[in-house]
């Protein structure tokens, strides 16, 4: 190119070949991919269609409306073989969300637990929480399901010979059963008041904040916080004569009458997904808070914080930003593990769609279903990622 | 200022041996003698059962009904069964093949610890070996006869399933990354798309696809067998999330890196090729070996669509009436196989870690 004049390489400009063009290439490229993939899309469509006409499949959403006729092991809301297949699909989500709630709440607790126990200056227990994490990391969460379950079925005893730890508890191969308080009026408007306590807690907050930011005085936002959220309900309790009665299980016959029971399945589920992600939080939670430099601390002890607002303000600030991202991911993870319920038996979302495939024979519009039931947790999940992401982002220069 | 008389003073005897390291360890402070002596409590309620159940008590050789005598573990149930364990339905003549194939996979992955042997032959050797190994498998060439897929199954399958799959999954990974990095509208929709769907919904899911839909996708009369699907499944499934891990190596690559590739007179494929995924792949190593620990893990969930991997056939067993009732025995057994697996990939991951750390900085 040098060793042409300047007159020569913009004569040759002017006429290049628009497939040398980077903006008309892109385009031809893209049309081209997009051409590649409306063919694949057809011809799979196509031989599906012949497919489920040869077979003669249904197809549409008509399955829905019909009766279910198999039973749902547990169901929070009521439901009998006689409901519908819509309703039954519902009962296997609730009974997702229930798992993944409630596990996800023990995960924070045992994960946060273990983490800290593997920064603790005690050898002994930070070698066994690293133990605890290597353990747990490096086996199958299937392969724990499984396990958990045939403690249960093979290890307890039935529900004559039950273990009973602790009154009111009682471990047997039909599950856990526990006692509950007996139910009260009470309770609606404790709840009422544990949620008028959140509120205020929440507009405390804020008004503490504002006046540090105004004034730079502290306030004991964790102590009268915790003190409204336990107070309110409380006192409400108390109005209403304190209500003690319990809901205690007793054995009658071959099995427990009245407590609460959760099965073995639910249990297993509970207990294999809880302890397998829990290593993963452990580890989160340990790279979190050693992510925050010990210069900091120092720093902000120096300028005459004490240890709890250097807790507050310095350290739990700077390690969530980076806990909290992978740890969203994690909950995630153990909510699309949840659906391993189906090997175990536990009539979760994918547990029900895949009863509901085997009755109908329609297989795409269950795994259909499956798949935007769990789209749609994934799409919030990372809908609040970004918005934290956002909002926790470093501001530089 | 020192003398010829001063001597050395030791330090105090709490403060060094045995004593120090303990006080220092152990008992510094309230808290942490509480801590220890709560977990001392814990471990000798909870350590000394275990040991009288599982080594003390146990039967190591014996049959399903001799076991129920004892009140210890039942190992038998592991030493009477482990040829079906292992292997599953493949033709017990022929089972040095899978042993072989899985001794040439152990070589292979052992020769590659070294990163000193990574050159052009141990890709020639990858090559070559997974080649052996699927010959192994499968039979049909002279002096080995076929063998079913059916009869696929157990240890073998395990492995196979995972090593084919992080091999399928990584070149269709690395594409989906560029993809997603890419100037053009349509291919980083595709591509965004493709990774969003695979990694927001579960792996059983894709797995009920794989062995339900995907035969409605063929044309009439042909068909995939059962393992291929899941492969095919696992493959797509894994390629979602390294295309993740390269993209994070592809946005580590600092611009400088692009420009002067470009100022080189490098077209786009020249770049990726010779400048940028050589060094973006080097950085992601350590993160694609955990999907490879993943991928080894998840290869359990084939189970649910019957599959005999290593899961299914201790499954299978645990239903002779024999040996029903051990399962803890049994899949304490499986477990340990697997976690010797993870264990040994993490191991190496973190040392590869501190290996190109090092040399980084």
């Amino acid at each position: 190119m040098p060793d042409r004049p300047p007159a020569a390489n913009q004569a040759q400009a002017g006429r290049t070949a628009f497939w040398l063009e980077p903006g008309k290439r892109a385009i031809l490229y893209q049309g081209a991919l997009l051409c590649l993939l409306g063919l694949l899309a057809y011809y799979l469509i196509s031989n599906t269609l012949t497919n489920l006409e040869r077979q003669s499949i249904a197809t549409g959403w008509g399955f829905l409306d019909k009766e279910a006729a198999f039973e749902v092991g547990e169901s929070v809301i009521p439901y009998s073989a006689a409901d519908t297949y819509g309703r039954a699909l519902i009962v296997g989500a609730l009974n997702t969300l229930k798992v993944a709630l409630i596990g996800m709440a023990m995960t924070l607790v045992l994960g946060t637990l273990i983490g800290v126990a593997r920064l603790s200056t005690n050898w002994l227990v930070s070698k066994l929480a690293a133990g605890y994490i290597e353990l747990m990391q490096n086996i199958p969460v299937l392969l724990q399901l499984f396990f958990w379950y045939a403690i249960f079925y093979e290890a307890l005893p039935s529900p004559r010979e039950a273990l009973h730890p602790l009154r009111g508890l009682f471990l047997c191969n039909r599950g856990v059963v526990f006692a509950v308080p007996q139910p009260h009026p009470a309770h609606k408007y404790m709840l009422a008041a544990l949620f008028a306590g959140v509120v205020l807690v929440y507009l405390l907050q804020r008004w503490v904040r504002a006046r540090q930011a105004r004034s730079g005085r502290g306030f004991p936002l964790g102590t009268v916080g915790a003190g409204i959220l336990v107070g309110l309900p409380a006192l409400v309790w108390l109005a209403f004569g304190a209500p003690r009665g319990m809901n205690v299980p007793e054995l009658a016959g071959f099995n427990f009458q009245g407590g609460v029971t959760w099965s073995p399945e639910f249990i297993a589920l509970l207990l294999g997904l809880v302890l397998y992600t829990a290593a993963f939080v452990a580890e989160i939670v340990r790279a979190g808070i050693q992510a925050v430099g010990k210069g900091q601390q120092e720093a902000a002890l120096s300028i005459g914080l004490r240890r709890r607002q250097v807790l507050h303000l310095v350290i739990l600030p700077q390690a969530l930003r980076v806990i909290i991202p992978p740890l969203t991911s994690q909950m995630l993870n153990l909510t699309k593990n949840s659906s391993l319920a189906v090997a175990i038996g536990f009539p979760d979302f994918v547990s029900v769609a895949n009863t509901t495939i085997n009755q109908t024979g329609q297989a795409i519009e269950g795994v259909a279903l499956i798949m935007l039931v769990y789209l749609m947790f994934s799409l919030t999940t990372s809908a609040f990622m970004n918005w934290y992401n956002r909002k926790t982002r470093l501001i530089e220069r | 200022m020192q003398t010829a008389r001063s001597k050395i003073v030791k330090p105090p005897v709490t403060r060094v041996g045995v004593v120090g390291w303990v006080r220092a360890n152990l008992f510094d402070g309230w808290l942490n003698a509480f801590l220890t002596v709560v977990t001392l409590l814990v471990l000798w309620k909870l350590v000394p059962p275990l040991v009288q159940w599982a080594l003390i008590d146990s039967v190591w050789n014996t049959t399903g009904n001799a076991c129920r005598e004892t009140s210890g573990a039942c190992w038998s149930v592991i030493t009477a069964n482990l040829r079906f364990i292992l292997f599953g339905f493949f033709p017990p003549e022929a089972q040095w093949r899978p042993a072989a194939a899985m001794l040439i996979l152990f070589a292979l992955l052992f020769v590659s610890r070294e990163r000193s042997h990574w050159r052009q032959w141990l890709a020639y050797a990858w090559v070559f070996g997974l080649i052996v190994m699927a010959a192994l498998m499968r039979g049909g060439v002279p002096g080995l006869a076929p063998v079913d897929y059916d009869r696929w199954g157990g240890l073998p399958l395990t492995l196979l399933l995972s090593v084919f799959g992080l091999a399928g999954a990584y070149p269709l990974g690395v594409l989906l990354a560029l993809g997603r990095q890419s100037k053009m509208p349509a291919v980083r929709l595709i591509s965004v798309i493709y990774i969003e769907l695979i990694r927001g919904v579960p792996l059983i899911s894709l797995l009920f696809m794989g062995s339900i839909i995907l035969p409605l996708f063929l044309p009439e009369g042909v068909t995939l067998n059962k393992i291929l699907r899941a492969q095919v499944v696992i493959i797509l499934f894994t390629a979602a999330y390294i295309a993740e891990v390269v993209r994070g190596g592809l946005q580590g690559m600092p611009q400088g890196q692009y420009e002067a590739a470009a100022s080189m007179g490098l077209n786009y494929y020249q770049t990726m090729r010779l400048v940028i995924l050589p060094q973006a792949l080097k950085i992601v190593i350590p993160p694609t070996v955990s999907i490879l620990i993943s991928a080894f893990k998840d290869t359990s969930l084939v189970v649910i669509i019957a599959l005999f991997d290593l899961l299914k056939t201790t499954q299978t067993m645990l239903h002779n009436p024999e040996w029903m009732g051990f399962s803890r025995e049994a899949y304490l057994f499986v477990a340990l196989l697997y976690f010797l697996g993870c264990f040994w990939m993490a191991q190496f991951s973190r040392r590869l870690e501190r290996e190109l750390s090092t040399e980084q900085g």
